[in-house]
């Protein structure tokens, strides 16, 4: 029975993945059959036979990792000693971790704030006009792509030979007469943070306006029609009546953009690779554990994203469960 | 609800087999060899004996046709011992290799692309002290200088297999001849050439490209570690690389500062690109390209860098009466002959007699005679056995002819040594900083040298 963990040619490797399969279907199976005849079982029983399985996945897949990686931010970079907060000293001390920090704020604050204005805007400028339905796949139609897809699109863009942000700038340029060449847009320090935000922006935008479009369309009729009959202007309907009337909703758009861009990883990773200056926490994590092979140091760094991103969360679902008490 | 298991069982078994289906990829990269044919020659094999009935697994990075020549230069130990050869090449092999070792996995043999990683495989403990047979060979064949690269604290473990040597100029013979320009002998002659051909015309001397993905700034160290091999000396570059001097010691700086005189001016880079800027943006494996359009007369690329030429088109000629051909990278004066290199070595973590048999036969000329005549272009050994009229390609040639001299003085891939915080990070991601930022000498070198580990 060598075969079953040494599988070789495909023939044997098909019947292993079988044998796997029927494993999984009779496992299943067994435990769907036992626990739904409720007659021959008591209830805390069949609590726990559904309860078990999902505890032990998140017990071993997130909650056991999660300890290990706070003990390991407290290693060397085997893992072999202990060394106190030396790896946290080194990310608030260092340049290169202040500039990582400083990166990652940057994103925290720009990019949600940037989407969930655009979102907005757009939600409320396209709210029942005849385009709508058009519009709004437009602006969402970046959410539909991966954002390794996006990055290396946006990196197209900047690129300073053949790229469209080129051309426009040296197209630009000629139209007042200059003949430039178009710079490396991604080392342009610290414009190039910057660039690598929009296009966070650019997937997020569509997701915000997606949900803020959705609050807009629930504000009660009566409202809406109150605030005509008092002849307000669209300003002071977006201003004192819309927004209002969403609030909840924009801040969990705001909360949710916020964690996604605390963990923005595939954009920094595809277009920069965290070079230039333009490196995050999360691509730092990954990093210094794997390229640098400093387990400890990664460590610390991911429980930094995790500290930091505790708040938003907790700050999101209080909010998600008051917009959910408000409906 | 009496009818609810059975539906529930069915979405199981669907869910189930639509994951495995995901899931199950087919892994084309393992196949095993064996014996058929009529009995070759087998003369220089009988030393190896029978070993009929066994199996030796081979563990290495190279894949496709370059693991199909590996596997064919193994074929003939294999039909005259009668063992079975289990070649498996991954491009994830770095990765791969030590999470098979902890897991008890390991192959029989592991052909380790670098010495850091040999280190790291050596402290857990699973690899074999190299065989007496093994030791021989490399005393035989190797310079003692290969053999500690081998080493481990003082143990020696794997024998060097391929080789690579880095300190070359590629550039178009036609268009030298045409201008009228000698190959260099001193470092002082490439930079009174470099300035010769920026004063003769539009064209640019030298062109660079250091972008290589997640891994861009290593092709720009390569530079570093040749520029320090002439300028401070070779012990001092091993001190370096110990780290028994600071990585920003003035003699570093030094041969920074020498290596910047050609790459950070404007006037001599960055030939059909762009400006000192684009060296960082612009990809290693086309930055050499420039040379065929007339654009640029000097690229500075390792021995490998031949495929590069032929893969953008076959019909390109590597040679010295060819499209493009390279000379080596000049030292201080005409006499004296720098050469930065790589090389992989082989690592063995069981020692069944077939094992160190096999592990004999890859130290030994035969196998470097057999991989020679299977490899059309693209490899070479510091085995000094090996017969060079078996490489078929002149550059292989040319790089064995540097690699077995005596009076060149061979340094190992100094980033390949350092720890990789240092030399696969802040080394590469500095020297980018260096081009793409604009920042100074001594900034790049303070900076890696406050990264290098401290415990």
């Amino acid at each position: 029975m060598d075969f079953l963990l040494h599988p070789s040619g495909a023939g044997q490797k098909l019947l292993v993945m079988l044998i796997a399969i029927a494993l999984f279907v009779a496992v299943v199976g067994l435990l769907l059959t036992l626990l739904s005849a409720p007659k021959r079982l008591p209830r805390w029983l069949a609590a726990l036979g559904f309860l078990a399985p999902v505890l032990a996945a998140v017990g071993f897949g997130l909650v056991w990792p999660a300890l290990v990686t706070v003990a390991n931010s407290f290693k060397n970079k085997n893992g072999t000693e202990f060394v106190g907060f030396a790896n946290y000293i080194r990310i608030v001390t260092e340049p290169q971790f202040l500039i990582v920090l400083r990166n990652t704020v940057l994103w925290v604050v720009l990019v949600p704030v940037l989407a969930t204005g655009i979102g907005l805007l757009y939600a409320a400028l396209i709210d029942r006009t005849r385009f709508e339905k058009l519009a709004k796949t437009l602006l969402f139609m970046p959410m539909a792509i991966s954002m390794v897809g996006a990055s290396i699109i946006w990196k197209f863009v900047y690129d300073n030979k053949v790229g469209l942000m080129s051309e426009a700038y040296v197209g630009l340029a000629h139209l007042v007469g200059q003949t430039v060449s178009a710079p490396q847009w991604l080392m342009n320090v610290p414009w190039n943070n910057i660039f690598l935000i929009v296009v966070m922006v650019w997937i997020q935008a569509g997701f915000a306006m997606t949900v803020l479009a959705a609050a807009i369309k629930a504000i009660p009729e009566d409202i809406v029609e109150a605030g005509r009959v008092d002849g307000v202007t669209s300003w002071q309907m977006f201003a004192h009546v819309t927004v209002p009337m969403i609030r909840p909703t924009i801040v969990v758009v705001l909360t949710t953009v916020a964690m996604t861009s605390l963990k923005a990883f595939d954009v920094v990773r595809t277009m920069t690779g965290g070079n230039y200056d333009t490196s995050v926490v999360a691509n730092e994590f990954y990093t210094q554990s794997f390229s640098n092979q400093n387990k400890g140091l990664g460590a610390a760094l991911a429980v930094v994203l995790f500290v930091v991103i505790i708040p938003v969360i907790v700050f999101n679902v209080r909010q998600l469960k008051r917009s959910e008490d408000v409906r | 609800m009496t009818h609810r298991p059975r539906s529930a069982l069915g979405l199981v078994a669907t869910l189930a087999l639509a994951a495995s289906l995901g899931a199950c990829s087919p892994s084309p990269d393992d196949t095993s060899l064996t014996p058929a044919g009529p009995p070759p020659d087998c003369a220089a094999y009988t030393a190896y004996g029978d070993l009929s009935g066994t199996t030796v697994t081979v563990y290495a990075t190279f894949i496709d046709t370059e693991g199909a020549e590996y596997e064919s230069s193994f074929a003939k130990f294999g039909e005259c011992t009668g063992a079975v050869i289990a070649y498996e090449g991954s491009r994830d092999f770095e990765a791969q290799l030590p999470v098979r070792v902890e897991a008890g996995a390991a192959p029989d043999i592991a052909i380790v692309p670098q010495p850091g990683l040999l280190a790291t495989m050596v402290e857990t403990g699973k690899v074999r002290p190299a065989p007496a047979a093994v030791s021989k060979n490399v005393d035989t064949y190797w310079s003692a200088s290969w053999k500690a690269y081998g080493s481990v604290d003082g143990v020696f473990y794997a024998a060097p297999l391929g080789a690579s040597a880095k300190s070359f100029v590629w550039y178009s013979p036609a268009m030298f001849e045409a201008a009228g320009y000698e190959i260099p002998a001193t470092w002082a002659e490439l930079l009174a050439l470099t300035e010769q051909i920026s004063q003769a015309g539009d064209v640019k001397p030298w062109c660079a490209g250091i972008e290589s993905g997640t891994a861009t700034g290593w092709p720009a160290t390569d530079w570093v570690e040749d520029m320090v091999l002439r300028f401070a000396g070779g012990p001092t570059y091993d001190k370096w690389v110990s780290h028994d001097i600071a990585f920003n010691d003035p003699a570093i700086l030094e041969a920074l500062t020498e290596m910047g005189k050609i790459l950070r001016n404007d006037a001599y880079v960055n030939a059909g690109i762009g400006d000192v800027q684009s060296i960082a943006a612009e990809a290693w494996t086309d930055a050499g390209y420039p040379i065929l359009d007339g654009q640029c007369y000097l690229h500075r690329a390792a021995s490998f860098y031949q495929t590069n030429w032929t893969t953008l088109d076959p019909s390109i000629k590597v040679g010295p009466e060819g499209d493009v051909w390279a000379f080596p990278l000049p030292g201080l004066t005409a006499d004296s002959q720098p050469v930065v290199g790589g090389g992989d070595f082989v690592a063995a973590f069981a020692d069944r007699p077939e094992v160190v048999a096999f592990q004999t036969f890859l130290s030994s000329p035969e196998w470097a005679n057999a991989k020679a005549a299977a490899t059309p272009q693209g490899w070479v050994t510091a085995n000094s056995g090996l017969d060079s009229s078996l490489l078929a390609s002149p550059m292989d040639q040319l790089a064995f002819q540097v690699l077995s001299d005596p009076g060149v003085e061979f340094r190992f891939d100094g980033s390949d040594l350092m720890p990789s915080e240092v030399g696969a990070g802040s080394f590469w991601r500095e020297l980018t900083d260096y081009f793409a930022l604009g920042k100074s000498e001594q900034a790049v070198l303070d900076a890696i040298e406050a990264s290098w580990p401290k415990n």
